[in-house]
Formats: structure tokens, sequence, C-alpha cells
């Protein structure tokens, strides 16, 4: 996995301290390194991106190499300290890993860390795959102890979860750093104006040199084009010289594409023709304007092939209007690639077809989806598909069995005909959303459903504000909101969803659940006692399980004046054996399908499709025995699977 | 294509099936059953919110030469589908001659249950049916009952894969990395799954 060995990498280019916090996905970089890490490495999950951070730039003070891991929206959190840290400089190198997350697959924006490092002035690399981060990494810690620098590495989701075999260096091999410690130095290390004035200009000098190294950095490529580099324009009797500038996952899908352009090329017009030259960008930031210029100069056209910002595509425009080049630059600004969402093999395939106006004569090797359908024999599968019947939809859901579902039916049974806004936040609750629970009126980001509770409270007071905030994210950044809120006299209910593990992210510890990820057993940070010391009179803490009383607990909380919060506390399913499983008596199920309509578990089916009075079924591979359903049934139909149905 | 012929060997795979079913265990072992024979492999896989009873899937790429770990629509050499619905969703990535071998049993999604929309397994099949022409129907429901866990999906369709030769890989392949990756109080029960699936 590219995050394994972005973490290997680490380990060999002889990583001292490594913390971050998880989020899809950056999460196996930090995991990897907990697992394999060499004796004297240190590791954490910080409770937040910023702590992260602050850590990582002390240790790298000191004279450590230090990696920081986080998804893209992690470093909104982190950029206080990072913004300063690059003014400030480091001493141990220090490599920021942020993994982007072009769809979005799992995250609230499609935010560029390349753009992040044009704002901040912190070097990126960009690697393509698995086998590059692992090489990639090890000089990114060389490259930033040369230029006293935090560096990004970014990823996306294809590079950090795509797979590769990968030859790794033996531990023998690995470079052994010793940090030489904090050395005084208030000149350094205190950002005063004066200084920050000074490194600002220092920092401007050095990224134009890093711009001119990088120009000779061997994983920044221009690799030339075909025979004679230019292509047959269609249709008319001359040539265009062309090029693709790329990086990151998107130039292992031009690489792939070109190699059926360069046969059809062949086949279809004989030997003046060829391949595009193409232009890999490996350090987005600073952009290697002396390797771009080479490749610019002697081209009609460019087509830029990227992700999320249109990075390479401006940089490649600037040179040109600094140069005065006449080459077109196309790409997402100019309508060539899609501005939102992934790119794929096949969406990349067309932009060059297109761009390089290639037609796929049919009795070619092109493995694009019309030279397939076009060879396809009829009948089969490939050849124009007729419409299938109708697929299913499938959104993610809460598991069977998860306490969230339990809490949020609740708090929804206890709040009925009041007026109330229900905050969400960022993590598997987030699903609450979903139908027939519907309990999520609001999301942004972590820890935000606080301060929107505040909000509505003070331009609507009569509504009944609820905010919901599982236990990670409460320590992560909820408990300013906390105090905000008891501070500026807000009324609202803080509902805390205490499963005991970072669910989301797959199961990591926090200050709740007193592990560390070096393996250690320390005291637990008690949420009740935090929200207690801020000032909360009512705190209670139930089980969400026991329906009846999660209701009653929730009614007479939120009856009341002030900031108060609910503690839901059961276990995550997915970290604890499940109880058993349930079963329906048939005789006793009526077909009012409330269980199912009430509470939208996944392992409740009905047993001859959705017709009316049709009996429900418990699909037993799912279910935990979590009873919640059995709770609800108006005849009592539903008994552990256990038990044998009373007559 | 000769499964031992290694090295020249190209092959693109696309497992996909629903959240839960453990199609990234089986990416993994055809994996390490490549890397075995030192053939270069890719792949990719669904991972994070989308796993919560999502479609998901894996794209797994063999071979000298290759850039990317994506599989490109009508490129697949074989989709080893754990869901019928899930295999028609995949079905634009089969090659021209590509082989299809899907699971019998539909997993209900809780959209249909509430919704009121029928899904129905056996019509994903009978389209298939229609329209793959190198195509096998695994009867998951008998070999789980059978074998006797529901757990072990995985290990019967890789047993089917690996008998009709679409895997590239034999059984006694997949045999060694379920030794090399699975913890040891559970090789009898896979080792059981993937026979089952191969003498079938």
């Amino acid at each position: 996995m590219g995050n394994e060995a972005i973490a290997l990498g680490a380990i060999a280019a002889g990583v001292n301290l490594v913390c971050g916090y998880p989020g899809t996905p950056s999460t196996e970089v930090l995991e990897t390194v907990a697992k394999r890490r060499p004796d004297g490495v240190y590791v954490e999950w910080s409770v937040n991106e910023k702590s992260a951070m602050e850590l990582a730039a002390g240790a790298s003070y000191a004279g450590a190499r230090t990696l920081v891991t986080m998804k893209q929206m992690g470093l909104n959190v982190a950029s206080d300290p990072l913004m300063c840290v690059e003014y400030i400089g480091v001493k141990g190198g220090m490599v920021v890993l942020v993994a982007d997350d072009p769809g979005p697959i799992s995250s609230q924006t499609e935010q560029d860390t390349r753009k992040f490092a044009s704002f901040s002035k912190v070097p990126c690399f960009d690697p393509t795959g698995a086998a590059e981060a692992y090489e990639m990494i090890q000089e990114a810690f060389e490259w930033s102890e040369r230029y006293g620098t935090p560096v990004f590495l970014r990823s996306t989701t294809r590079v950090s979860h795509g797979y590769a075999s990968i030859e790794v260096k033996d531990p023998a091999e690995y470079t052994v750093h010793q940090p030489d410690g904090f050395v005084k130095d208030t000149n350094r290390w205190v950002i005063f104006p004066r200084l920050s004035y000074k490194n600002h200009q220092r920092i401007f000098t050095r990224n134009v040199e890093l711009a001119d190294a990088f120009s000779q950095y061997d994983r920044n490529v221009l690799l030339p084009g075909g025979p004679s580099g230019t292509v047959p324009v269609a249709g008319e009797n001359k040539s265009a010289h062309r090029g693709i500038a790329t990086g990151g996952i998107s130039y292992t899908y031009v690489m792939e594409a070109l190699k059926s352009v360069g046969a059809s090329g062949t086949a279809m017009a004989g030997a003046n023709t060829g391949s595009p030259s193409v232009l890999k960008v490996a350090t987005p930031y600073p952009f290697p304007e002396k390797l771009a210029l080479d490749f610019l100069k002697d081209l009609d056209e460019v087509l830029c092939v990227e992700e999320l910002d249109p990075v390479i595509e401006e940089a490649l425009l600037l040179i040109c209007g600094k140069y005065g080049l006449q080459t077109k630059i196309y790409g997402k600004m100019t309508g060539h690639i899609a501005v939102a969402g992934e790119n794929s093999r096949d969406s990349v395939q067309k932009a060059i077809d297109d761009f390089l106006a290639v037609e796929a004569p049919a009795d070619s090797a092109i493995k694009d989806v019309e030279a397939v359908q076009a060879a396809a024999p009829a009948g089969s599968a490939a050849s124009a598909l007729p419409t299938p019947p109708p697929l299913p939809v499938r959104p993610p859901v809460l598991c069977a069995g998860c306490p969230h579902r339990a809490s949020f039916y609740a708090v929804k049974q206890a709040m009925k005909g009041q007026k109330t806004i229900y905050c969400g936040d960022i993590g598997c609750y987030t699903l609450g959303n979903s139908m027939p629970l519907d309990m999520v009126d609001t999301c942004l980001c972590m820890g935000a459903g606080l301060g929107i509770a505040q909000g509505v409270y003070h331009t609507e007071p009569d509504t009944k504000c609820f905010a919901f905030v599982g236990d990670s994210t409460f320590f992560a950044s909820a408990i300013t909101g906390v105090i905000n809120a008891v501070y500026n006299q807000a009324e609202m209910t803080l509902i805390v969803l205490d499963n005991s593990t970072t669910a989301m992210t797959g199961h990591q510890p926090h200050p709740g659940t007193g592990q560390t990820m070096m393996g250690e057993v320390v005291s637990k940070v008690s949420i009740e006692a935090i929200l207690r010391g801020i000032g909360l009179t009512i705190v209670e803490t139930v089980n969400p399980m026991e329906h009846r009383k999660a209701v009653e607990t929730v009614k007479h909380v939120a009856a009341e004046p002030g900031v108060k919060a609910v503690i839901f506390k059961y276990p995550c399913i997915a970290i604890t054996k499940p109880s058993g499983s349930m079963k329906v008596d048939a005789d006793k199920c009526v077909g009012c399908h409330r269980c199912v309509q009430e509470i939208g578990c996944p392992a409740l089916i009905y047993e001859n499709g959705s017709v009316k009075r049709s009996k429900v079924l418990v699909d037993t591979s799912q279910c935990t025995g979590c009873s919640l359903c059995a709770q609800l049934c108006p005849t009592g139909a539903i008994i552990p699977a256990d038990k044998e149905a009373k007559a | 294509m000769n499964p031992n012929d290694s090295k020249t060997m190209h092959r693109n795979i696309v497992l996909c099936g629903v959240g839960g079913q453990g199609t990234v265990l089986a990416s993994r072992l055809i994996s390490a059953a490549a890397m075995a024979k030192g053939i270069p492999v890719m792949s990719a896989e669904t991972i994070g919110m989308a796993q919560r009873g999502g479609s998901v899937f894996s794209h797994l790429r063999m071979g000298e030469g290759i850039y990317s770990p994506m599989i490109a629509e009508g490129t697949a050499d074989l989709i080893l589908a754990f869901e019928p619905g899930e295999a028609v969703r995949m079905l634009p990535y089969l090659a021209p001659n590509g082989q299809v071998i899907v699971s019998a049993r539909p997993v209900m999604p809780v959209t249909a249950t509430l919704t009121g929309t029928d899904y129905r397994g056996e019509a994903m099949i009978e389209y298939l049916r229609a329209n793959v022409p190198n195509l096998y129907v695994v009867d998951t429901e008998k070999a789980l009952a059978d074998v006797g866990s529901a757990k072990v999906l995985n290990l019967i369709m890789l047993g089917a894969a690996a008998k009709t030769g679409a895997l590239g890989f034999t059984r006694e392949e997949i045999r060694e990395q379920i030794i090399e990756k699975i913890a040891p109080r559970f090789h009898e029960l896979n080792f059981k799954a993937l026979d089952y699936a191969f003498e079938q």
C-alpha cells in the first residue's frame, strides 16, 4: 500500500518521531510506522493535527527527523503552526504527509495541498505511486534538512491506497539519524516581526533557488515525444507540436493512455508521427521552471492532466507569460479536464484522444472504450450492453448494531413534536443523516456542531439546539466549543456519542481509551470530568441500548436551561464480540414494519420483499444482538436467537 | 493464457461486492500469490466511509510495464463478483473475452427495504446470463451452508476462480498465501471453503 511504502521510506530515512491525527486516506502511514518501528522511534496519535504539527516542530528544533501525517482537512487545523514554522525553519528534517481526497470520497472538500504549498511557501513533493513515494520521502528528508524547511509529501487516495510490489531496503541499509539536541538561540527560534521580515526575504530567495534545483531533480522528468515529437492534426496536412504536463496518479493514467496512442499513431499515418512529449511534475512547488521552459519552448499546445486545482496549468501559463511564449495551455480552465472529481483511466484516455484528435482504428490494439466496443464480437459483454435492471443503491449506512443508531433514535423519540436542530459532526455518526433516522441537520467540519448550535440558539432562542460529537472528535476539537457555550451563556444540549474508539478511520486509540500508539496503558481522560470541570452541572451518562431509559434521560436533560450534556456510552460493534443474534418469532410478527421503518437497521429484511404485511426476518450474518429492534416491537416478536419462541 | 508463464503474464482483475464481504482480503491473497511468483502487481481498493455497506471494488493488475493500478473500461480479464448486482455494475470493465465469476446470493441494501423498491438477485443473474458468454455462477447459499460458515465467501469465490483457471493461480498457490497471511486458527475453515469451491 502507498501509505505503507511512505511509512517504510520514513523508517529507512531514519525518522525519529512520527505524529499525526487519523483521517482517510492518510491513516495507515502512522499505523505502519507504529507496527514496524525500530527501537528509539517515537510514535503518537496526537489529539489533533495542530498538536501534532507543534510536537513535530519541537522535535525538529531539537534535531530529530520528524514525520507529521494527516488528511487534507487536517492541514487546515494544523495550518497555524505550519505557516509559522515555515518562517522559523527546522533543524532536523520535517516531512508533512498530507493525503488529498479527489472525488471527494470521504471528505468535505476537494482542497489541494499543492496550493497550500504555494500559500505557505512550503516545498511540495507529489509521488505518482507507492514505489516512487517510498523513494521520494527519503529524498524529502534530505531536501528538508539541506534547506532548513518543512516539506510536504502530498499523496492522493489512489496513491495512498494503491498497492504495488516494491523493493525495500534491509534494516542494515537504513539511515541512522541522531538528533543533536536543542540549542538556545532567541534570534532563531522566537518569531518576532523583525525576524519574520528577514526570513520572508530569505524564503523568497530560497524558493527561487529551489525551483532551479528542482529542475535538476531526477523525479521531475521531461520525456521527449515520439520519432519527430509531433502529432498529425486530424483532417489537416500539418503537424502540431504537442505535449502533456501531469503529475501524481494522473501521470500513470497518461502513460497508460499513451501506450495505445503510440500504437494508433503508427498505424494511422506512417513514419511522420509520434507521441507527444510529457512533462512529469514531481515538485509542484516551487515549480521546476527551467525544466518546464525546456518542455514548452518547441510546443504549440499543451494539455495539463491533474486532479483538484489547476496547479500545473497555472504554473505553465505563468511561464508562458513571463517568457512571452505562444504555447496554448489546455486543462481545467479551458474545459479539457473535469474541474471536480477524480480522473480515471477512461477520462484521461478520452481527454488525450480528443487533444491529439487521433481516431482509433477498430483493428488496433487500442483499449479505449469505443475501440473495444467496435472490436468486440456481437453478444460479448463489452459490446454495447443493454440497459440492466435497476441496480441497488448502496449509500454507506451505520452498521447493524451500531450504538449511534440507538442514540440518535433515543433523541429523536425524546424530542418528538418540539422545535429542534440537530447539529452533526465528522465521524461515522455523520451517517445518522440517512433515512429513516434523519438526525443530522448540519455538518461542517470537526467540532463545528457546537458552534453552529450556539449560533442557531442566539438567533432563534426558542429552538432546542443539539450538538452531536463523537469521543475522538470531542478531544480533537470540541472542548473549546463547550467552553465558549458556557462562557457566553448559550442554551444547548451536547450529545457525546462515546463508542470508545476512533471508528470511522479504523479504530485508533485516543485520550479516552487508555492506550497509546507506543503500546502503553495510560489513565483515561474522562469526558465527563472535563465537562464538569468546564462548569456543566448536568452531565448524564447512559447506555443507548437501554432505549426507554435513554429517551427519559434526554427528555429531562433537554428541558433544563443552560449548557448540559448526555454521554451515550457503548462500544463500537467492530471492536467488541457480538452478544449473539436476534430472530423473529413468525407467529408473533404482524408485519407492521415498525422495526424496519423506525431504525433502518441493515440486518432487518422483509421475508417476501416490501409487500404489505410481509413478515420481517433477521439477517443473522449482520445482527449483533443489540436488541434495539426488540425494544420497539409492539408484539414482542423479536427475541434472542438462542431462545425458544414462547407459545 | 498459461498461468505458469509468470513473468510475461498480464492480467487485469476486478473484485467487487458489498462492504464487509471480504473483497479486500481476497485481493490481498491474489496479490501475495503473484508476488510469491515474482510477478509485479499493482492494485487499488475502496477504503473508508464507502466500506460501510456500500459498493466496494478492488482493481488488480499483474505483469511488467504497468503504470497505473487502475483498470480501464473494457479491459478486465476477470470480474470476481461477490454479489450479483455489483457484477452488473462493474460489467463495463469486462474485456471482450473476459470471464465473470459471480456469487448468486444478493445482499439487500437497507435503502431497498425502506423505500419498498424490490431488488432481486435472480434478475441480475438473468441479465448476466444474457450478456456474458463466459459466466460462472457460484451457488453461494449452498456453499456457505455446506462449509458451515457465513464468513468464508471470499475463499469460496477464490476457489471457484482457481478452478476455472481465470485467476491465473492454482489452488495450492492460494493455499500457501492463506498460510502466510491469515491467522492459524482460521486456516482449516479457509482451506475447507477453498477446497469446497474448487471441487464443485
